[in-house]
């Protein structure tokens, strides 16, 4: 199946919004139909192409929330002074249309071959496609041992709160929230660095396979560490997200 | 401007050359770095992309779209794919 999605065309495609569902208050999951969607993998993307009334197109990229075999989804955040996202946040209802091309990518991307122990690494909306490979261990019966490290700025922006409340067994979820900690908070109240990572990380040893997406400064805090720490650079996968709301 | 990662133009290099190619191990021409496309030091500047080493620095490709054409220029690359 891989190598016919490798050679398979990327074409623009019509699909439907199925559901908006609201996981912080400024971010939103939207359920999709796709009538030719031929599949993905957990970590892939999907490009959202918006074409104004007079021509002006802008798109922009969106990791894919749900496992594979799942009805396709993805998790967007409202940048205030964004293009695209107020739109999808905001304006979207079941029952519109949104032009979309993918699956994409071939390097963030996990399969149960791939094993573990997982690390897993998200800032802010950098979990979307850490949840989606989450999910897809599930789905598979993997056994791989997971940690999740998720640095929030405050626990009302955890995007998968109860999903993530409930972890299945053999996955740790580890909070850390930077700005604004709930009375009696017993978790993390820092940014992720070295000493962090020292604590939560599983040690090199262990031959780990580290996923981390986030804004870019956070994802180039966090590799760097990995790899002093000893993870091998190609066990260390990265995808930088830019500006976000914040972690 | 904040630096993406080849990830972000997954999309327009599997447009370009027709296939997935954010797996592809890229080899800077100035300094002979190696590494996959989505590691790579990308610029979102509609109507260019501008892709560097994260070595050196180094132009590694450019891609400009107008008029529904993609000019795409790699002469900063010693190997790709």
């Amino acid at each position: 199946m891989a190598g016919t999605a490798l050679r398979r065309r990327l074409t623009w495609q019509a699909a439907r919004v199925s559901d908006v569902v609201t996981e912080t208050p400024s971010v939103r999951t939207i359920m999709l139909e796709v009538p030719d969607w031929p599949g993905h993998q957990a970590g892939q993307h999907l490009d959202i192409r918006l074409t104004d009334e007079d021509g002006y197109v802008a798109e922009r990229s969106y990791s894919i929330a749900s496992a594979p075999g799942e009805p396709v989804a993805i998790t967007v955040e409202r940048l205030d002074d964004g293009e695209v996202s107020p739109y999808l946040t905001d304006e979207l209802r079941a029952g519109d249309e949104l032009e979309l091309r993918g699956p994409i990518g071939g390097y963030f991307v996990w399969e149960p071959e791939d094993g573990g122990p997982l690390l897993l690494l998200a800032g802010g909306s950098g979990v979307v496609p850490l949840r989606a490979i989450l999910r897809h261990r599930e789905r598979t019966g993997s056994t791989a041992p997971v940690r999740l490290l998720y640095s929030s700025r405050a626990l009302a922006d955890v995007i998968y709160h109860s999903e993530l409340d409930q972890p299945p067994a053999g996955v740790e979820v580890i909070h850390t929230l930077t700005r604004h900690q709930p009375p009696g908070w017993a978790g993390y109240a820092r940014r992720v660095d070295a000493a962090l990572l020292a604590e939560v990380a599983w040690p090199a040893s262990d031959t780990p396979l580290a996923y981390t997406c986030g804004p870019t400064s956070f994802v180039e805090a966090v590799s760097q560490a990995l790899v002093q720490a000893g993870y091998p650079p190609e066990r260390v996968k990265t995808e930088r997200f830019g500006a976000t709301g914040g972690i | 401007m904040e630096a993406l990662d080849g990830n972000a133009i997954g999309g327009l290099l599997h447009e370009v050359f027709g296939t997935e190619m954010t797996a592809a191990a890229s080899l800077c021409g100035a300094c002979g770095d190696a590494r996959p496309v989505a590691e790579l030091v990308v610029y979102l500047r509609a109507p260019g992309t501008v892709v560097r080493c994260r070595s050196c620095a180094s132009i590694l490709m450019v891609f400009v779209r107008a008029r529904g054409r993609i000019c795409v220029d790699l002469r900063g690359l010693a190997a790709l794919g």
